[in-house]
């Protein structure tokens, strides 16, 4: 940038990004640490506000769009993905991040999950992942342990738990990195380093239900770097991830797959153009 | 009358030829030749698609109806069924009623037509149409079907050939079939049993041959659309697959979605993002995006649904007419969600009304389903050139940096500005959530009120216009229809009118929110009404019974699908409840 033009205003601050309304969370979720990361990674990139969307479905973590100062799509359960990729399309100027969790994203939404993944859209996914529902005080998701015990599944599911890193790689996401909650800053790297990467970016945060999961708060001695840079190759990232012990954290796949191709182009013709296929 | 339909509808009808075979045997391809081949001589026209249940290879028939005036629906019945192959072409025969004078013409190796249609009394005429088309090398069956069919409605040979010539590629390719159209029309001097066209009249106005599904996305894009979302479904698809490469060259997008629970979501997600968009579907589709059109209403986000109904419920008859969505159109949405619902009149009327619904949407802020139907969206007509109309479309915005700018401020026309994200200084969320003026959730007794109110309100005071209904004729007792049924009642009208039988047609565009005012005026000095609908249980009837004071001896005509209403049963039944 040409240094006449460059903006004569100091860059914007994490705080820049939050709007005054005080979250629904309980004291120690881990969403609040999610919602400073992501305000962090937008004033680290110094996107303008108003230039920035943020959609979400339904949950505790989908609650994050009216937290923020830029524009935000607090849509139903499960459907954000679809909303995002529509918004994107349309207004491909617009960054366009997507706030969520593992029930709205994994369970109701996990068609679209699959879709907007192989799509390709530029969209960054956050997915605040506690392995429970929360908002309806304690089910298991798809991504709970099947022997967790329930009010609604006593005794447990049975059902094996889903890997939405390893889903998202074979779907086709060209950005997949797992971060935790209760490292903010680091969650804020990793999310501005999504925004930035062409395509469909996928970040699976760790982010404890202190409430309904109170054994997550164990999470932050789990934790550690991955013990590799991230790679571009997906059959090498998807043995990593498949692999490792679930707690690797960091960037672990970068894909250079090609954006998606229907955006709209300049106008060849107007719609008066259009009728002479019927005229007679 | 401002809104009275482009189309005049004339009582007189024309010829009726039903060109059928298995799927293959290129039925279809004849029988949009010979609408070309009408048009292209100056005649009105209309061609209708039916078929098995097949994706290749069923039986199929393309119903044609051909006119020197005007034509918007099916005749009650056919002057000439020409058959290339019997194969399950009996299926059809509810669909191709034949009368006594009818010529029913099938291919010679295949011996005598099926019972059901010599039953009607019409005449058995055996064609060699593929031996024919053996003898002329590189020519095909068809095109000496379609030589006899033209032939038989009195139309030029050179219409045929100019027809066929449009199509057809290679230059050997073209001389055989103009060989084989030739053959047809000798086999077919002397046949008789059809009245041949009279000579069309001057041609006043621009003409289209187009598709209601094709008019619906035309009509789209006219009122703004630029972005599409869509799930593939009989009998919407043709509407997606005109609307797609449509789009791409205006600048708009088209995106196929993985269901409809994401097009309708995308579709919310883009007009948030303050594109005009439209989704296309049919009644599976709709049942599965009702949950999002409910968003649109709640959150205020412009959106146009295009419902091309079929039969239903269920998966129903994927590829056969029905009006069997009115019920969930109107009614299906969860919580108090105000919304509109508009039904075009006939193929035409596609464009304006489609058009229209987007220019609601937009200006109201809410959620348009348009009822079409695979009748309207499927068949395809000459018509005069649909006018441009000058809708207001504008979706009001804020300013940038708006002083203390609200969403969902409570207004007197129930209409708030709609910030559109990049405008600085308006932030806000739109929601699904219940929510504050400034678009906070609240579970608050006062904001769910407020906003209730609001949004109701905007639907209800807006100032429709004369849009709502076409407004046809006087008399004490008046016919009340909606949508692709309404053709076959305007022409049953037209006919009494001809024989001096007075009767009124109200034909409603806007279903919903109904004009209960203009609805009582319009019933001034009616003391009988007919309601005519294309479903089972009379739900258009049931409908406007909950919201209308209708005259109190009231007669519901409704059957469902896929039978068309035709125009003569409807004149029947309107004189003998006229007489009653």
């Amino acid at each position: 940038m040409d240094l006449a033009e460059a903006p004569a205003r100091a860059p914007r601050t994490a705080a820049a990004y939050k709007s005054s309304y005080k979250p629904i969370w309980c004291p120690g979720c881990g969403d609040f640490s999610v919602l400073s990361a992501i305000t962090k990674a937008l004033a680290k990139l110094d996107l303008t506000p108003e230039n920035v969307a943020v959609v979400s479905g339904i949950g505790c973590s989908s609650r994050i769009p009216a937290y923020t100062s830029c524009y935000g799509f607090h849509g139903v359960h499960g459907r954000a993905l679809a909303a995002a990729t529509g918004l994107k399309v349309a207004r491909p100027d617009l960054t366009v991040l997507v706030t969520g969790g593992d029930g709205d994203g994994y369970s109701i939404g996990g068609n679209h999950f699959l879709h907007a993944c192989r799509r390709n859209v530029d969209l960054t996914y956050v997915v605040m992942d506690n392995h429970v529902y929360g908002m309806t005080k304690g089910q298991p998701s798809p991504t709970t342990e099947p022997d967790w015990d329930s009010k609604l599944s006593p005794g447990g599911t049975g059902v094996r738990a889903f890997h939405p890193l390893v889903i998202a790689l074979a779907s086709g996401a060209n950005f997949v990195a797992r971060a935790f909650s209760g490292d903010p800053n680091g969650t804020a790297e990793v999310i501005a380093q999504a925004i930035v990467h062409p395509g469909f970016s996928f970040v699976e945060v760790l982010s404890p239900c202190v409430t309904f999961r109170p054994e997550q708060r164990d999470w932050k001695d789990a934790v550690h770097p991955a013990p590799v840079e991230a790679t571009d190759d997906p059959a090498r990232a998807a043995r990593r991830i498949m692999t490792d012990d679930g707690f690797n954290l960091g960037v672990l796949y970068k894909g250079n797959r090609a954006p998606y191709k229907g955006y709209p182009a300049p106008a060849r013709a107007g719609v008066a153009d259009l009728e002479k296929e019927f005229e007679l | 009358m401002p809104n009275a339909s482009p189309q005049k509808t004339h009582a007189a009808g024309g010829v009726s030829i039903a060109l059928a075979g298995s799927g293959g045997s290129g039925v279809m391809t004849a029988g949009t030749l010979l609408l070309t081949a009408a048009a292209g001589a100056g005649y009105y026209g209309l061609m209708v698609r039916t078929s098995g249940p097949q994706i290749r290879g069923g039986e199929a028939a393309a119903l044609l109806r051909i006119a020197p005036h005007p034509i918007d629906g099916l005749d009650d019945r056919f002057d000439a069924l020409v058959a290339l192959d019997w194969g399950n072409v009996q299926r059809f025969a509810d669909e191709i009623p034949l009368a006594a004078h009818s010529v029913v013409v099938g291919e010679e190796a295949e011996g005598e037509a099926p019972e059901i249609y010599r039953a009607s009394g019409a005449r058995y005429v055996a064609v060699p149409f593929k031996k024919t088309a053996k003898s002329i090398a590189g020519s095909w069956a068809n095109m000496v079907a379609l030589g006899f069919a033209g032939a038989l409605a009195g139309l030029p040979r050179e219409a045929l050939h100019e027809a066929a010539k449009g199509t057809l590629k290679k230059a050997e390719t073209v001389a055989a079939n103009l060989a084989a159209i030739d053959a047809g029309v000798a086999a077919a001097q002397g046949v008789g049993g059809v009245t041949p066209l009279p000579p069309p009249g001057p041609r006043s106005r621009a003409r289209w041959l187009i598709s209601g599904n094709e008019a619906a996305g035309f009509g789209a894009i006219r009122g703004g659309v630029r972005f599409v979302a869509a799930y593939p479904i009989t009998p919407a698809t043709e509407m997606l697959e005109w609307m797609a490469p449509a789009l791409a060259k205006i600048g708009g997008a088209l995106v196929q979605a993985e269901d409809e629970l994401a097009s309708v979501n995308m579709i919310v997600g883009a007009s948030y993002g303050g594109v005009p968009s439209l989704t296309a579907t049919a009644g599976p589709g709709l049942a599965l995006m009702t949950e999002g059109i409910g968003l649109a209403v709640a959150s205020e986000t412009p959106i146009v649904v295009v419902d091309v109904m079929r039969g239903g419920p269920s998966t129903g008859i994927p590829a056969k007419s029905e009006q069997g969505d009115l019920a969930i159109a109107t009614q299906g949405l969860h919580g108090d969600a105000p919304h509109l619902v508009l039904a075009p009149t006939s193929i035409a009327d596609c464009v304006a009304t489609t058009q229209w619904a987007v220019a609601l949407a937009e200006k109201l802020q809410a959620p348009a389903i348009v009822l079409s139907d695979q009748f309207l969206g499927q068949s395809r007509a000459v018509v005069d050139r649909p006018d441009e109309l000058a809708l207001d479309a504008k979706r009001i915005v804020p300013e940038p940096n708006a002083p203390d700018y609200k969403r969902y401020r409570d207004t007197p026309s129930g209409v708030s500005p709609m910030a559109v994200p990049g405008n600085p200084g308006t932030v806000y969320t739109a929601d699904g959530l219940e929510h504050s003026e400034g678009g906070i959730p609240s579970g608050n007794v006062r904001d769910h009120q407020l906003q209730l109110d609001k949004r109701a309100r905007k639907i209800a005071q807006h100032d429709y216009g004369e849009r709502w209904a076409d407004v046809e004729g006087e008399g004490e007792a008046a016919v009340i229809t909606f949508g692709s049924a309404s053709i076959a009642a305007r022409e049953a009208v037209a006919r009494l009118a001809a024989q001096g039988v007075r009767v009124k047609l109200i034909v409603l565009r806007l279903i919903a929110p109904l004009r209960t005012a203009e609805l009582a005026r319009a019933l001034d000095g009616v003391s009988r009404v007919l309601v005519v609908e294309q479903n089972h249980s009379a739900q258009f009837h049931r409908y406007l019974r909950s919201l209308a004071d209708l005259p109190a001896r009231q007669q519901s005509f409704h059957r469902p699908g896929p039978l068309p209403l035709r125009p003569g049963e409807l004149a029947e039944t309107i004189a003998a409840w006229r007489n009653a």
